[in-house]
């Protein structure tokens, strides 16, 4: 089977301008993900792990090295050099960024924010309501709290919601970038059910993890990062 | 649960397109003329010509916000007002899309023409709006003029989307019979957003909005721009020195200093991993 991630010898770099100074946040990162699978990365805080997800989402721009992604869309792309629209693109029907804080703080309910996302994937808006309240619900978002403002949910209910929103549209290959910092065990083990859920459902995952433990028995593929390389 | 749509990519040409377009205040000298020449900001050391605009380059493609950034004179209005005819570009080109097929230069077409696709295709939310709206009038003559310009005739019709406009823009329809000049720069930029928005063009030109709007009042007419564009589906280029304002409104960005765009970029890539020395200063004293 054809690889649906394919990273060769990425290397990032970060100048700074001002302070006169290079910070080398990973180098000559290779490996796959197979479609379905779940492939886990680990290591100490600034090893370099945001940057190799940040990387593949295109947030950071990769200063050499390929990462090869088999869009269902366009066939296999690079994306380091992909064209802006096409990235987009892919952005939104095909991989979503996960992380515990809410990327925007919408002055919009919970409901609304899986209801708006769902719009990608559904034309009529009875479906798209339809399919938003299975994700609330699958996900575990206690009804009461449906109409309100995520602002004060708290970071196990904010990391719920993020993901229902992004899986209403059934993303292909989900990157998740520690999803249990600061959680409390209870929701930790939340978390992990979730994963087994997703996992058990066909979705292709790339997760972060700094906490070893957890990851226990649920990846694929595992990969330990120091300083910026795999070893 | 009820199928999926399916996503096939659509290659689009840009609703609207800018080429090489330079504005230069000052019949420059051979110095200034030379592409590399160094300026000190827009100005030329030698003969004092301000160039606004310097070889700028830009697409907004259909259905799409882009963004503007700069720091304050590095261009951004002077982009607009070339864009909407409120200026004259010293040199480059404009192609639109919706006005023949985007086989013209706007830049090169007769007055008429222009005020066509000033009253149809194109609507301007002015970063002062003083320029946008006549203060003295009525919000409603303030619309209407511009869907009589537009070629409205039917008074019932232009009376219903008028208010239709204003209620989406929230200005109760007690004062829609007042003049502007009595309202807060919150509710000014509302109508302005109302009046250009009243001959359907599709595409809005947004320079600053929310400037100087406390922000409770920004939060509203940012939802009301996102709205707009759902509803829509208008092309938007919207300018601000606001990076917050840029982030939740823009997929793409385009990073300005002294005329010239000096990074483009998906927007989250241009705030967290800016790679122009000016982008990394301009974000990390912005953030
Ligand atoms: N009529 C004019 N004569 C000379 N210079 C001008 C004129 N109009 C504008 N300029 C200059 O052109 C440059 C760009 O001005 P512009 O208004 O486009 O800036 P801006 O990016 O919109 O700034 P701000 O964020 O403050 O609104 C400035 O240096 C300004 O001084
Ligand atoms: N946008 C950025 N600009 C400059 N340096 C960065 C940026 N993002 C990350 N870094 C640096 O790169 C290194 C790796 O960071 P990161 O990938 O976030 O680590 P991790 O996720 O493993 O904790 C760190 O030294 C961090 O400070
Ligand atoms: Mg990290
Ligand atoms: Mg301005
Ligand atoms: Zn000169």
């Amino acid at each position: 089977m054809a690889a649906l991630l394919t990273l060769d010898k990425l290397t990032k770099t970060f100048h700074l301008y001002e302070a006169e100074q290079t910070i080398e946040a990973c180098q000559n990162i290779s490996f796959e993900v197979q479609p379905g699978e779940f492939v886990g990365i680990t290591g100490k805080s600034g090893s370099g792990k945001s940057t190799i997800l940040k990387c593949i989402y295109r947030t950071n721009l990769a200063s050499s090295g390929s990462i090869v992604y088999d869009s269902a869309a366009f066939g296999p792309v690079e994306i380091t050099t992909l064209e802006e629209r096409k990235m987009l693109h892919i952005r939104r029907y095909e991989i979503a960024y996960i992380s515990q804080f809410l990327s925007v703080l919408p002055r919009q309910s919970a409901k609304q924010i899986v209801v708006d996302s769902a719009k990608d994937a559904y034309e009529e808006k009875s479906e798209q309501e339809e399919a938003a309240i299975e994700m609330l619900k699958h996900f575990e978002i206690a009804e009461h709290l449906w109409n309100v403002f995520p602002n004060t949910f708290s970071g196990g209910e904010k990391l719920r919601l993020n993901i229902a929103a992004a899986m209403v549209k059934h993303p292909r290959f989900l990157l998740l970038d520690e999803p249990t910092a600061s959680l409390d065990n209870a929701s930790k083990v939340k978390v992990r059910e979730l994963i087994e859920k997703l996992k058990s459902e066909g979705t292709t995952m790339l997760g972060i993890f700094h906490d070893l433990e957890f990851m226990e028995g649920l990846c694929d593929k595992e990969f330990n990062m120091q300083k910026g390389s795999f070893v | 649960m009820p199928k999926t749509l399916e996503h096939n990519f659509v290659e689009q040409a840009p609703i609207l397109r800018l080429e090489d377009l330079n504005k230069s205040y000052g019949d420059g000298c051979e110095y200034c003329s030379k592409e590399d020449a160094v300026l000190e900001k827009n100005i030329c050391p030698k003969c004092h010509t301000v160039h606004a605009l310097r070889g700028v380059n830009l697409e907004v493609y259909p259905g799409e916000i882009v963004g503007v950034v700069g720091e304050s004179g590095s261009g951004k209005s002077t982009l607009m007002q070339c864009i909407y005819f409120d200026k004259n570009p010293s040199s480059g080109a404009c192609y639109l899309t919706p006005y023949k097929e985007g086989t013209e230069n706007i830049f090169e077409v007769s007055e008429q023409e222009k005020l066509k696709i000033k009253n149809l295709i194109l609507g301007m939310v002015y970063q002062n709006p003083y320029l946008g709206l006549r203060m003295d009038f009525s919000s409603l003559s303030n619309i209407a003029e511009r869907q009589i310009a537009a070629g409205s005739r039917n008074v019932h019709e232009m009376m219903d989307r008028s208010d239709e406009l204003l209620s989406e823009v929230n200005i109760s329809k007690w004062r829609a019979k007042e003049a502007p000049k009595n309202f807060s720069g919150g509710m000014q930029q509302r109508v302005q957003i109302a009046k250009a928005l009243s001959s359907n063009p599709p595409i809005l030109l947004l320079d600053e909005v929310t400037t100087g709007l406390d922000l409770s009042v920004q939060a509203r007419v940012l939802d009301l721009i996102k709205d707009i564009m759902h509803e829509f589906n208008i092309s938007m280029l919207v300018v601000s020195h606001d990076l917050g304002v840029i982030r939740m409104l823009a997929e793409r960005t385009y990073v300005m200093l002294d005329g010239k765009v000096v990074e483009s970029g998906l927007t989250d890539q241009i705030l967290e991993d800016p790679q122009h020395p000016y982008t990394q200063q301009l974000v990390y004293s912005l953030l």
